[in-house]
């Protein structure tokens, strides 16, 4: 029984993750002979058709990356070419754009934890499905989430590619009516956020610490959304334009996707390294609910990451509480910024991690030359390092059935936004 | 009973995924969509069955591979009805701005080693490949447009498409015209509505991102732009944008671009 397999475990349709992906996991003696994450989405050229084009537009444009993630590559171009002009935005600017990216990660961590993650952790094929066993958790999940599409769409128009963003400011500033509207929705959701930290806390999890480095941006005043330095477990704390000179994007032939690693290692980006990196920035409410859940952070187990996800849900709900409270309409929802010609950097923590840009502006405000790294990418050689750990802790000796649920909910864990869902892994098994 | 409810599948090509969030983002409704339909295929939100034969098949994105061209052929001999979704599936979406260049040189720009990756040189609507029954315009659609839509094709009534430009969205509503009151460059005038007048209202001009309306006079619109200052090709850029393959925006930057030419 002990003897070692040959296994070969395919799969191809990664479900309930967002874009497309496929696993690869080839097991000869016992000890893994290939373990590729595929990513297929077919090549968009993002970057290269955004030369030519203005600022404001680059700015619309870069939404169409990811429908479920359109703000945070809104916020980093916006930051890029703000940054490049010496402009700061004014603090109800500021404030205002944390708020609707706070929109964004309550949206997309809902999404997550509710219809693609927890349907592992309690066995069903979908949120759909487990809405019949789970009706109240389910309803809680899209609640909270058509919340966050809410207050994006507050500043936006629409939660997916809003309008609102622009260099200077927003296009318009909402009105009180709607945002005391909004504001009384959070109030209301915010013991449901709370419920939700202790419902992912509840659930039963794989002991599987492992050994990595988290990377996230610090702002010294807050818990870093839109801005800040990049910093990690191990010691990095640089300006966002040095992120070239440290982490280093690799090709392999069995993805789409460029690999990113961090002085050549593979490392982590996400809701647990921004918790791992600056959990004693939470406001302490925010705190309270953390160390009230029964998971200690930091944390090296990624299967916390839905109670991360579940802590920054009730982080976000709190802190556009805090944000728009005193709401009051400014003068002026923008300032002009001159364009100025030179290399533009800008970065923020998208719901998945930081997103990195990089645009070459010429002194008209026409972009040149782009360079986009998204947190999945940088994820990737992470994930396939955890696959590796998390699988051989479970043991080459299990059924591939076994192997192929851990195998999904690992990946899931990463909440890759290559676009798919349930029960991803077809297994093709051949033994030697 | 299950068997007897009409087939529902959602697929997915070369896009950002938004427009499926038109049903993931449905809210309570989600959750009594299997009440009118059986959901057979919908990978981001479970069900995993491409192959099996559907009544409705909603598709996102553009073909861009040559594996997508025998998906799509596959899709549609499986499917009743085939509706696209999107600026992409109908249009090739932003990403088609690559057709007017050499892809194979953008491969290179932005990948090592292009070899490892099959693509088509160009990004192509939907309806390039095979026959299509409807298609929803919006980058992104709406919930609204995809219910409304479903709910006609499962009573056997066929969606009325819309025609109108945004223009009529904004007198609707009141919205003081931006590109005649504020001198802001505003695609309304040739743009379909749908969206709900959302760029005037949040007061900028339309970008045009829901394609072309039933007529579209964009000469007119483009000396209206160069009388408000921009120069031919900002004006250029204007109609090769999210919607830059859809005939009319491609006939009107062509027009551009030839009067810039000569």
């Amino acid at each position: 029984m002990a003897e070692h397999r040959d296994v070969h475990i395919h799969v191809p349709v990664l479900t309930r993750v967002e874009g497309e992906g496929a696993l690869e996991l080839d097991l000869v003696d016992g000890s893994i002979e290939r373990l590729n994450l595929r990513i297929f989405e077919p090549p968009r050229l993002f970057e290269k058709f955004v030369e030519g084009y203005e600022r404001n537009q680059v700015i619309d444009m870069v939404a169409r990356i990811c429908g479920i993630c359109p703000v945070a590559y809104q916020m980093s171009a916006v930051q890029a070419f703000e940054r490049l002009s010496g402009f700061t935005p004014d603090p109800w600017v500021r404030d205002m754009r944390r708020v609707m990216y706070c929109g964004e990660w309550l949206q997309s961590h809902a999404l997550h934890v509710h219809l693609l993650a927890a349907p592992d952790f309690l066995g069903f094929d979908s949120a759909i499905a487990m809405a019949g066993d789970y009706p109240e958790a389910v309803r809680r999940g899209l609640e909270l989430q058509n919340l966050g599409n809410d207050l994006i769409a507050l500043f936006g128009g629409r939660s997916v590619h809003p309008v609102g963003v622009r260099v200077g400011g927003f296009y318009r500033a909402p009105d009180v009516s709607d945002v005391s509207g909004i504001l009384q929705r959070l109030e209301q959701a915010l013991p449901k956020a709370e419920a939700l930290v202790n419902w992912t806390a509840s659930l039963a999890f794989p002991d599987d610490e492992q050994s990595f480095i988290s990377v996230a941006l610090s702002d010294p005043d807050c818990y870093a959304i839109a801005e800040g330095q990049l910093i990690s477990g191990q010691g990095l704390d640089i300006d966002i334009c040095y992120f070239e000179s440290h982490f280093k994007e690799v090709q392999s032939p069995h993805s789409t996707a460029l690999h990113a690693e961090l002085d050549g290692r593979p490392y982590l980006t996400g809701p647990l390294a921004r918790l791992n990196l600056n959990l004693h920035q939470l406001p302490a409410p925010v705190r309270r609910v953390m160390e009230g859940c029964g998971i200690h952070f930091p944390s090296h187990n990624m299967f916390h990451s839905i109670v991360a996800r579940a802590i920054e849900t009730y982080f976000a709900i709190s802190e556009a509480i805090r944000l728009l409270e005193h709401y009051q309409v400014p003068d002026q929802p923008y300032q002009e910024v001159k364009p100025v010609e030179g290399n533009a950097f800008g970065c923020t923590e998208a719901p998945r991690g930081i997103l990195w840009h990089r645009y070459d502006v010429d002194d008209q405000g026409i972009v040149r030359y782009a360079r986009i790294v998204p947190p999945t990418s940088q994820n990737q050689a992470r994930i396939e390092e955890d696959l590796s750990q998390s699988l051989q802790k479970l043991g080459f000796n299990q059924s591939d059935e076994a192997l192929r649920l851990r195998a999904e909910q690992v990946i899931r864990n990463y909440d890759p936004c290559i676009s798919c869902a349930t029960h991803f892994l077809k297994l093709k098994v051949r033994r030697g | 009973m299950q068997s007897e409810k009409p087939k529902l599948a959602v697929h997915k090509f070369s896009s950002c995924d938004g427009c499926q969030l038109a049903l993931l983002n449905l809210g309570e409704p989600l959750l009594q969509l299997p009440d009118l339909v059986e959901i057979v295929h919908f990978a981001e939100a479970g069900p995993n069955a491409p192959d099996t034969p559907v009544d409705i098949a909603l598709v996102e994105g553009s073909v861009s591979t040559p594996e997508d061209v025998e998906r799509i052929q596959k899709v549609r001999a499986q499917s009743k009805l085939l509706v696209t979704i999107g600026a992409c599936a109908t249009a090739g979406g932003i990403q088609a701005l690559a057709n007017f260049t050499d892809r194979q040189n953008w491969m290179h720009a932005v990948y090592p080693n292009p070899e490892w990756i099959d693509v088509l040189s160009c990004s192509e609507p939907i309806a390039r490949y095979v026959k299509i029954d409807f298609a929803i315009q919006g980058c992104p659609v709406t919930s609204k447009q995809v219910v409304s839509a479903l709910r006609d094709l499962l009573s056997g009534i066929t969606p009325r498409p819309e025609v109108q430009p945004v223009c009529m969205e904004c007198k609707r509503k009141g919205l003081v015209c931006t590109l005649v009151s504020q001198g802001t460059p505003c695609m309304g005038p040739v743009t379909l509505a749908g969206c709900g007048a959302l760029c005037p209202a949040t007061g900028r001009g339309c970008y045009g991102c829901f394609g072309p309306a039933e007529r579209v006079n964009d000469p007119a619109l483009a000396e209206r732009f160069q009388a408000l200052g921009l120069e031919r090709d900002a004006v250029e850029r204007r109609f090769r944008f999210i919607m830059n393959s859809a005939p009319a925006f491609l006939e009107a930057s062509e027009r551009l671009q030839g009067d810039s030419d000569g």
